[in-house]
């Protein structure tokens, strides 16, 4: 019961004025990002924390929380309308919602991503309630080696499971964590790594370089080239009727949205994993499952269902590890990370006991986004529409404007905004030869307390790296970390030696 | 696109090279009492950046990533005039700001993307481009105190500060 007394006390800071204001604010913001192609939650995230700098943490939070949320469910929005995913986490989307608006019948597309993305969230965040205090209090008795085996875990999960070019995976955690280095050694504090004797680079590299150069410049430069022509955008016939009797048909597909949801969670705690496979995986689950699977790809309301309603479960997931451990679940929460630790906040289990009011405030804030998402998503949907005839010639150069400016003010330093405009040109280039970007944001964000952890560790140990195995939860951690970052290397033999049974054969 | 990857794969393995020498500018071995030297982070994962880059190029001849195999274009012709346009312009836009100052570069860069590069009519870009300025001012200089950079146009700000600040 002292869960419910929290999460009371939770909802009486999340019902501040200034705090609903920002919560209403922030899904609005988010729809509005995740409906526009080319930028998600990830992009609005990053371009916006500076913005962040007006309110108290709490709030900033709240606000940056509110955005993740409203962009899951605003993704859906131009899946639907133009066939394009809005953000990579509604590609699942468009496999049903965009045959659904090809026939006429958008409303109900929008109205079962709508319905499906607060079940989803309302669905997460009850098990996130009940989950972290718990997994918090666990975590409170981790010393160094436990963290820093959390960290190799995190990093390799990207390894293990994202699917991505491995050698390039390791390559993007590995520039990451040095580039966090760059500045001065935390311990001896003298100066490290000032990369060409450039002066600019004797303090830090902000996080926020990196994240705005890749995700503001860098996916500006992306979406530029990708989307050459112009889209056909379908017609939503909306009235009081039609749209009752689509509610009445999606709360019939509760069964799929629940297994969808659960999925999303779960798959959004990991760090490498998140929104974008657990709706992909939600997708593929509910076609093997659902009785009308054959028809999925041809218009089927529960395909909608199942992607929308797990990206946003997965979205809450991404928060149980941030919050709990300061391992972020996804690449939007490495950057409410990094966040934290700019307005002065140290992450990880003891945020349950030094900041409640952050946890949740936070927490009940995310009950009050999805309400707010709902609405703003069902009587929103004609001006989201309008919207999403804003030529990107407009957007595009309000964008850069937004992330030159908003880097200038988070580090006040001009050098800062030249390397990010070095990083955004390298990350467009990267991108476009399969390197992932990901887990370099994840890395510069998690290296400063990765290099402590580590360096911490081994001086208890006296340089005996057993240290890291001996102890019981750390053993257990690491010994999954290595067997995930060599699973690609089984993979590789075994495919090796099925090819030889089959030349023999 | 076969040559994009290699030229890539072995520039990074260079800068690989660069910043294992940079981190052995400290201890990168055991310091007795110290614990791991300031440089042993970072050197260890330059190493590790390297490896990546070698098998990369393994990977490389032997074709077995898509990009060592794809015969498309890195860039082709579209691509490389909207980044060269595009990618001028921010560029452009950041230097000026060391000499007009974010409210001189800015409205110059938005006049020019949404004009030039989007063809809008010059009532929607003065609309957008003359706005925005304004609002940039209202929101980091008066109301979060973050002055923005104003290059020689300083000068001109100083009765504005006298107001709002």
């Amino acid at each position: 019961m002292e869960i419910l007394q929290h999460l009371f006390d939770g909802f009486l800071i999340a019902f501040q004025p200034l705090n609903i204001g920002l919560v209403v604010l922030g899904v609005i913001v988010g729809l509005f990002i995740g409906a526009m192609p080319g930028l998600g939650s990830v992009n609005g995230v990053a371009i916006l924390v500076p913005m962040t700098f007006l309110v108290p943490p709490t709030s900033a939070i709240i606000f940056l929380a509110a955005i993740y949320y409203g962009a899951m469910y605003g993704g859906a929005i131009s899946s639907i309308m133009l066939g394009i995913p809005g953000a990579s986490t509604a590609v699942a989307t468009t496999f049903d919602g965009r045959p659904l608006a090809l026939k006429g019948l958008a409303d109900k597309a929008l109205v079962a991503a709508a319905v499906a993305s607060f079940f989803g969230g309302t669905l997460s965040v009850i098990l996130f309630t009940g989950f972290a205090p718990p997994l918090a209090a666990v975590a409170l008795s981790f010393g160094d080696q436990e963290i820093f085996a959390l960290m190799l875990l995190a990093f390799a999960t990207f390894v293990g499971l994202s699917g991505d070019d491995i050698p390039k995976t390791i390559f993007s955690i590995a520039i990451g964590l040095v580039l966090s280095t760059v500045g001065f050694d935390i311990i001896s504090g003298e100066p490290r790594l000032v990369l060409f004797e450039i002066s600019g680079f004797l303090s830090q590299i902000n996080f926020l370089v990196l994240a705005i150069g890749i995700y503001g410049i860098g996916e500006m430069l992306w979406t530029i080239e990708v989307s050459r022509g112009n889209s056909m955008m379908s017609k939503a016939v909306i009235t009081v009727d039609r749209m009752l009797a689509n509610m009445k048909e999606v709360m019939g597909t509760w069964k799929i949205a629940t297994t969808s949801s659960l999925l999303g969670y779960f798959v959004g705690i990991l760090p490498a994993a998140g929104a974008t496979p657990g709706s992909l995986m939600a997708y593929g689950v509910a076609k093997m499952t659902h009785k009308n699977g054959e028809n999925f790809g041809k218009g089927e309301v529960a395909g909608v269902v199942a992607p929308e309603a797990a990206n946003n479960a997965a979205s809450t997931g991404s928060m149980l590890p941030m919050l709990t451990l300061g391992i972020p679940g996804s690449p939007t929460t490495a950057i409410l990370l990094g966040a934290m630790v700019i307005w002065g906040i140290t992450p990880g289990p003891t945020l349950f006991i030094d900041e409640p009011e952050l946890v949740w405030g936070l927490t009940a804030s995310l009950y009050v986004a999805n309400f707010f998402a709902l609405l703003a998503n069902i009587f929103l949907i004609p001006v989201f529409l309008w919207v999403l005839r804003m030529p990107f010639t407009i957007l595009a150069p309000v964008i850069f404007a937004l992330s030159i400016i908003g880097g200038y003010a988070a580090t006040q330093r001009l050098h800062d905004v030249w390397l990010m405009l070095v990083f955004g040109v390298v990350g467009y280039l990267l991108r476009k030869l399969d390197y992932p970007l990901a887990p370099a944001v994840l890395a510069i964000v998690l290296g400063p307390i990765a290099e402590q952890k580590l360096r911490q560790s081994l001086i208890i140990s006296d340089g005996d790296l057993t240290t890291f195995v001996t102890r019981p939860i750390s053993g257990t951690i690491t010994v999954i970390a290595i067997f995930l970052i060599l699973m690609p290397v089984f993979k590789m033999i075994r495919d090796r030696l099925r090819r030889g049974t089959d030349s023999a054969a | 696109m076969r040559r994009a990857e290699i030229t890539t794969a072995v520039l990074l393995a260079a800068f690989s090279i660069y910043l294992m020498w940079k981190s052995a500018e400290l201890p990168i071995g055991w310091l007795p009492e110290e614990g791991p030297g300031g440089g042993a982070f970072p050197f260890w994962l330059a190493v590790i950046m390297l490896g990546s880059c070698i098998w990369i190029i393994v990977n490389w001849f032997r074709r077995s990533s898509p990009p060592s195999q794809s015969s498309e274009p890195f860039m082709d012709n579209y691509a490389v005039k909207r980044f060269a346009l595009v990618g001028g312009g921010v560029t452009a836009m950041i230097g000026l700001i060391h000499i007009l100052g974010v409210f001189g570069s800015l409205p110059l860069f938005l006049i020019y993307y949404i004009r030039f590069l989007g063809r809008h009519s010059w009532a929607t870009t003065l609309a957008i481009a003359l706005s925005a300025p304004v609002v940039v001012f209202f929101f980091f200089d008066v109301a979060l105190r973050i002055i923005m950079p104003k290059g020689y146009l300083e000068p001109l700000f100083l009765p504005l500060y006298d107001i709002f600040l």
